[in-house]
């Protein structure tokens, strides 16, 4: 009897105790995502997201395509809007006459390239969803040179594991989150994997228009199958580069350094 | 009332009862096997974090779309947001044509002392300040849980025919839905023999979680861009990317529900008796009357 009061006790006060994990929630969640170990744990999971994603996709399937009458009417604009600056006012005022696109780092054959020469290589143009990382979708036309021919051009060089894209855009204010403080600078990386992707273009137009610039004028990275994140806009710069520590936050990119995932599939 | 549980071991045994109040004895059945309690407090746990996670990613974007594509420059069909209005900042949700006052709860509600412009309140989200970063990975890492956990519990119920002799409606089952019904009503609980098996509202209650948590799984890799490079008919299946985004929103307010009368059954049906059989897997067979 007595073995048997104490247990139905301790069985009822679990059950009370569900009822007000609710309340324990608060701060128990809380406590663990500030918890650095419990952080480990979870970024566990994005490895095998990254993993398992990369097992599905060893064929490389391209991303969905769009007919033209799925182009979104409005195509949302996110991050930096404008760059300011007066180094960008004065591309803006020169319709980026003199911008020019560099490709370096571990290459044989470093480049640098302005916008004519970019629009005289062999282009694709593709219609495609964009995902921002909040939820929200959009449909546009981009065409560009896909950058596994400029790299393929640049001849990358054994060692070279990553592509980093460095942005003419600051986006300052946003603290870091468990790393150091990285700056404000844009910037992206995505893996050679990736960046030799069919569909992975510098794209320098927009539903048959020169990009605008709030979409990144004059030049942006089309990565699909990744999040919006990844899309850096504003590309001066590409370095290829055998590890991510040392740039930026150096965790591969502006919003890896403040606590998202760098792989982005997901 | 109760009986001594050391005469009581696994498998159906009966123990003679002690009350004076009763001259008959309960009988114990052993209802739920190991791996079933195990993945229902797994599940239980996870589901939980993945609502409340899920509602925090919400909050980031608190519009639902129809189709492919959708963002604040489209209309959507349910939103949740705050406005400010003659008498200062209300919360606003729509769904439709309709507009609701949701202030307090929804779009507007109080983080500590401090009233703020969230869908979702801070008491219900994973964690309770809002951050899409930290919420996405409290996400990911127990949809790998669901994932797995779920997988193991229905590939070994299958196996062992758990889905085919206790979940799977029989004819019987299917004619006695009327009645069935008519007794959950009266709040009447099956004694004797009929407490020893799953009623058939019971079973097209779990397959239709089950269904339902398949559904979850599949909605949330249709929004993955990565996974539906992959599977590209999954697309066509939901409807569209935003689709696919707010199924899985209509999917979770369905858990949310069954969980809802899932709790008040086990209260209605002895809740002392209904928890221990979840833990134990032992089970005092309610006595016919």
């Amino acid at each position: 009897m007595a073995l048997i009061t104490r247990r139905d006790a301790l069985i009822g006060s679990l059950g009370g105790g569900l009822a007000l994990s609710g309340c324990a929630k608060l701060t128990g969640a809380d406590a663990l995502t500030e918890s650095l170990s419990f952080r480990h744990v979870m970024a566990a999971a994005q490895g095998w997201t990254f993993a398992s994603q990369r097992v599905l996709l060893s064929g490389a399937p391209l991303a969905r395509e769009f007919a033209p009458k799925d182009i979104s009417p409005r195509f949302k604009a996110n991050g930096t809007l404008h760059p300011g600056g007066g180094d960008y006012a004065q591309h803006v005022a020169e319709a980026f006459a003199s911008w020019r696109l560099q490709i370096g780092g571990l290459v044989a054959n470093p480049l640098s390239l302005s916008l004519g020469e970019l629009s005289r290589l062999p282009s694709r143009t593709q219609i495609t969803r964009h995902d921002c990382v909040e939820g929200w979708s959009a449909i546009g036309q981009w065409k560009g040179v896909q950058l596994g021919l400029l790299l393929k051009a640049a001849n990358v060089l054994p060692a070279a594991r990553y592509a980093v894209m460095f942005c003419a855009d600051n986006l300052e204010g946003e603290p870091a989150k468990g790393g150091a403080q990285s700056p404000g600078q844009y910037y992206e990386s995505i893996d050679l994997v990736d960046a030799r992707h069919p569909q992975t273009l510098i794209a320098y137009e927009m539903n048959g228009r020169p990009l605008d610039i709030a979409h990144g004028a004059p030049l942006r990275l089309r990565v699909e199958r990744q999040l919006g994140y990844k899309q850096a806009k504003y590309i001066q710069r590409i370095a290829l580069v055998p590890t991510l520590a040392g740039i930026g936050g150096g965790r591969g990119g502006y919003w890896e350094d403040r606590g998202y995932e760098w792989y982005a599939g997901i | 009332m109760t009986t001594d549980t050391a005469a009581a071991t696994a498998g159906q045994s009966a123990a003679p009862a002690h009350s004076p109040l009763s001259n008959r004895p309960r009988e114990k059945i052993y209802r739920h096997t190991f791996l079933v309690r195990v993945t229902h407090w797994i599940n239980a746990l996870t589901v939980f974090l993945m609502i409340g996670s899920g509602l925090n990613i919400f909050n980031a974007h608190p519009r639902l779309f129809w189709g492919a594509a959708g963002s604040e420059l489209d209309h959507p069909f349910l939103s949740i947001t705050s406005t400010m209005t003659t008498r200062g900042m209300r919360g606003l949700t729509t769904i439709g044509p309709l507009r609701f006052d949701t202030t307090g709860f929804l779009g507007w509600s109080r983080v500590g002392s401090d009233w703020t412009s969230r869908a979702w309140p801070s008491w219900i989200t994973v964690p309770s300040y809002q951050d899409l970063a930290d919420a996405r990975h409290w996400h990911f890492f127990f949809a790998w849980v669901l994932v797995v956990n779920g997988a193991a519990y229905l590939i070994w119920s299958l196996l062992v025919r758990h889905v085919q002799r206790d979940l799977w409606p029989t004819r019987g089952d299917i004619r006695s839905i009327p009645r069935s019904v008519l007794d959950h009503i009266q709040l009447k609980h099956p004694t004797g023999e009929a407490a020893k098996r799953y009623n058939v509202l019971q079973r097209l209650a779990y397959l239709g979680l089950i269904g339902i948590l398949v559904g979850m799984v599949a909605t949330g890799l249709t929004m993955s861009p990565g996974f539906d490079a992959f599977a590209p008919w999954l697309l066509d299946v939901f409807g569209g990317r935003q689709s696919a985004r707010s199924l899985h929103f209509i999917f979770a307010s369905l858990i949310t529900a069954f969980i809802v009368v899932h709790l008040i059954e086990v209260v209605l049906a002895g809740p002392v008796n209904e928890i221990r059989s979840m833990i134990t897997g032992r089970y005092v067979v309610p006595r016919e009357h």
